[in-house]
């Protein structure tokens, strides 16, 4: 039976709607959850204002750690269903992934740099969020060079599944690899003053990254829809459900 | 007809509670050393002539955005010769791997020896022999070494290589390396390969390209030899003249679509049926 | 009765011995890639050197990564080989399992690439002023379970990347990140065994060397025939 493919009907005006308004709560969350922790939070002794970044890298630090498990459930929901919803959602699970593990590293130099004097300390989180950068380019640039539909998906399925079991293994190397050379400090979270705003952050940036990975998603079934169109053309059917 | 609606409503061709021979049991042959495991007997399928050994429903394919495939019924029975004409990327070398399931159909569905080509691939496997356009065949290696590596990978042994290599007259370059082989020589050879078991049913894509006079003559021999034993063979071409002697029906594929069949055996009328 | 795991031992063995035996005949193979090896060694050279202690200290990384850039040429060329003549759909034809083929493939590539650690490690040796030390066993357990390592997570990746576009780029940006785990374990080994061990290190990393490489060869053996099938 071929891959079951999505019907040209998947896509609805009520849904885009919802996910509208989804994607501005979740921006007016962010905007109020990072004035209230600003706001709230004292200076830190040793950092001074530059805390406040933390607000910003430490939950995209907790997304980005988040993200490659969810590649890796709809890699391994695809495998096993072969519906192609799943592998469309891992792709844009990869993707925001990608972006936050970026931002998570760009964040983490712009707090080192005061704090260290150097943009790159290769200390152990930041190497292992770097790593992690790469398997998920590595991921995209598969999904880039392979243009065969079911191969892509089945390729894309099978390495996601390999990356995300490598990112915690890849912690833990790396962990291991620097405490035996030198010992790095890392940004401290844990003084309860400013636990209140990081949750509350923590939160934002979670629903920020469901609005987009559901955003880009969206994206990739109007790209389907546009494909089944010329495909009903082609075939010189009407309806839009194919296979067996 | 009625195997059509078995078709759509999903349940497997030649089977039907409903027939008053009720279901058929059929050993199946154990032309492949490794093919005799038991058949179950839900999707057991008659041996008469009648029920097709290859019969593809409706197959389409595309390829990136355009459609290679685009709906194409068939059918063959045992002991068959059929040829399929067609211009390039007419689509016919992609019907022939769907058959022989190196891809899977994008709608549509196809059955070879009653097995559905992307459900049971395995078993399919063992009953189908494919010939590619490239012989895939191992260019470091001597011809005799390449069909113990084939046999190896059947599960077959090897007693059968000396006769095989007899038959397609390469047993005087049995011990060169492949690289220094004509594309006459590596086509035998690729046939000769499957000729280490017995596959039900062939798939050749463009046999003849690039044989001579006497390789043509061999391939014909042997092709007819094995529809009087049952084989069911779809063989594509380029163009009619080499096959003639040997095909049953012709089918022409234009655009991914069937665009008419001829019936070429002298055992029926010629007639010229358009199906769209 | 041609399934089965004995008979898919059989065809593992007999593709190993096709893709050794085809290498073996192919002038351009090893000895190219085992040449390339030995040349990025000399570059590594120059590029830390030529102080000695500074080339001492560099010399296992150098090492595994002239190892690891060759590997990935050896690794596509693995496939290669079944690409060129449309050998693979046959492969892929044949009854039992995918997993056959990767059983294969890994020998035939865990032996090319041991070979050529055997020689890139003799060269760097000479090369970066190492000192053979008395624990030279436990290093070739090293090697040989960094080697795993490597063979494992190059030849499944290789299954795709040698059927993409852009394989030469692509292989190592999937492997690469990928092999981190392994390369830092195997690297820390060595330098740990070469340096004379003073904190028992080396032992630690290698318990995790042996971890990593169960944990990848179970995955991509579980995988390869996702992977190999499309």
């Amino acid at each position: 039976m071929a891959h079951a493919a999505l019907s040209s009907t998947t896509v609805t005006a009520p849904r885009t709607n919802r996910l509208a308004m989804f994607g501005w709560f979740a921006f007016v969350f962010l905007v109020a959850s990072q004035i209230i922790a600003i706001a709230i939070s004292p200076p830190d002794r040793d950092m001074g204002d530059l805390q406040k970044i933390l607000y910003v890298h430490v939950p995209s630090a907790w997304m980005s750690m988040l993200a490659p498990f969810t590649v890796l459930y709809f890699s391994l929901l695809y495998l096993w269903k072969k519906r192609e919803e799943d592998d469309l959602l891992a792709a844009a699970s990869a993707e925001v992934a990608t972006a936050f593990s970026g931002l998570t590293l760009v964040l983490g130099m712009i707090w080192g740099k005061p704090t260290w004097g150097v943009w790159w300390a290769w200390d152990a989180r930041m190497t292992s969020m770097l790593v992690q950068f790469l398997i998920l380019v590595g991921y995209l640039s598969l999904r880039a060079l392979v243009d065969e539909r079911d191969r892509r998906a089945q390729w894309s399925a099978a390495v996601g599944i390999l990356g995300a079991i490598n990112v915690p293994i890849v912690y833990m190397s790396v962990r291991w690899w620097r405490t035996l050379h030198q010992i790095q400090s890392s940004p401290a979270t844990v003084d309860p003053a400013y636990v209140i705003g990081l949750r509350l952050n923590a939160f934002a940036f979670l629903f920020v990254m469901i609005y987009f990975i559901r955003a880009r998603y969206g994206a990739a079934l109007l790209e389907r829809a546009a494909e089944h169109a010329l495909q009903d053309a082609a075939l010189g059917t009407g309806g839009s459900n194919h296979g067996s | 007809m009625g195997e059509a609606h078995l078709i759509a409503s999903g349940r497997r061709p030649g089977y039907d509670p409903g027939a008053k021979d009720g279901p058929v049991h059929v050993r199946q042959n154990p032309t492949f050393s490794f093919a005799k495991r038991r058949i179950n007997t839900v999707h057991a399928i008659a041996s008469s002539a009648q029920t097709p050994v290859i019969d593809a429903r409706g197959v389409a394919r595309r390829f990136g955005a355009s459609w290679v495939l685009r709906g194409v019924t068939l059918q063959a029975s045992a002991g068959e010769t059929v040829g399929l004409l067609g211009v390039n990327g007419s689509g016919k070398s992609t019907l022939l791997r769907i058959l022989s399931t190196l891809i899977k159909p994008h709608a549509g569905s196809a059955t070879v020896c009653g097995y559905d080509v992307a459900r049971d691939p395995e078993e399919v496997r063992s009953c189908v022999g494919y010939l590619g356009h490239t012989p895939g065949l191992y260019d470091d290696l001597t011809a005799r070494e390449n069909l113990q590596f084939a046999a190896a990978m059947f599960g077959t042994d090897a007693r059968e290589i000396d006769r095989i290599l007899e038959r397609v007259t390469l047993s005087g370059a049995a011990d060169q390396r492949v690289r220094g082989f004509s594309s006459g020589m590596q086509r035998r050879l690729a046939i000769a390969r499957l000729m280490l078991v017995r596959p039900r049913v062939l798939l050749l894509d463009e046999p003849y390209s690039n044989l001579d006079t006497a390789g043509i003559a061999l391939m014909n021999s042997l092709i007819s030899e094995w529809a009087k034993s049952g084989v069911a063979s779809l063989v594509v071409l380029h163009e009619l003249a080499p096959a003639a002697g040997i095909l049953d029906r012709t089918v022409t594929i234009v655009e991914g679509r069937i665009a008419s069949e001829e019936n070429l055996s002298a055992a029926q009328a010629p007639s010229l049926v358009v199906i769209r | 009765m041609t399934g089965g795991l004995s008979h898919d031992w059989r065809r593992a063995r007999a593709i190993a011995w096709k893709d050794l035996t085809s290498e073996r005949r192919s002038k351009a193979g090893f000895n190219s890639v085992v040449a390339l090896a030995v040349t990025i060694l000399v570059m590594f050279g120059f590029a830390l050197g030529p102080d000695a202690q500074a080339i001492r200290d560099a010399a296992p990384g150098a090492i595994w990564l002239a190892v690891l850039f060759a590997g990935v040429l050896a690794f596509n060329r693995s496939y290669q080989v079944e690409l060129d003549g449309g050998a693979l759909e046959q492969l892929i034809l044949y009854p039992g399992s995918r997993r056959a083929i990767f059983a294969g493939k890994l020998l035939a590539n865990f032996a090319f690439v041991s070979l050529m650690l055997v020689v890139v490690v003799a060269v760097g040796v000479i090369l970066f002023q190492v000192h053979i030390p008395a624990a030279w066993p436990a290093l070739l357990g090293i090697l040989f379970l960094g080697a795993v390592g490597l063979v494992t997570l190059g030849t499944f990746y290789a299954a795709m990347a040698s059927r993409s576009r852009a394989r030469e780029v692509l292989l190592p940006l999937l492997l690469f990140p990928m092999l981190v785990p392994v390369l830092l374990a195997a690297m820390e080994a060595t330098k740990g065994l070469l340096g004379g061990d003073a904190m028992g290190d080396a032992g630690n990393w290698a318990r995790l060397l042996i971890a990593f490489d169960v944990v990848f060869f179970v995955a991509t053996f579980l995988a390869f025939e996702s992977v190999i099938e499309v």
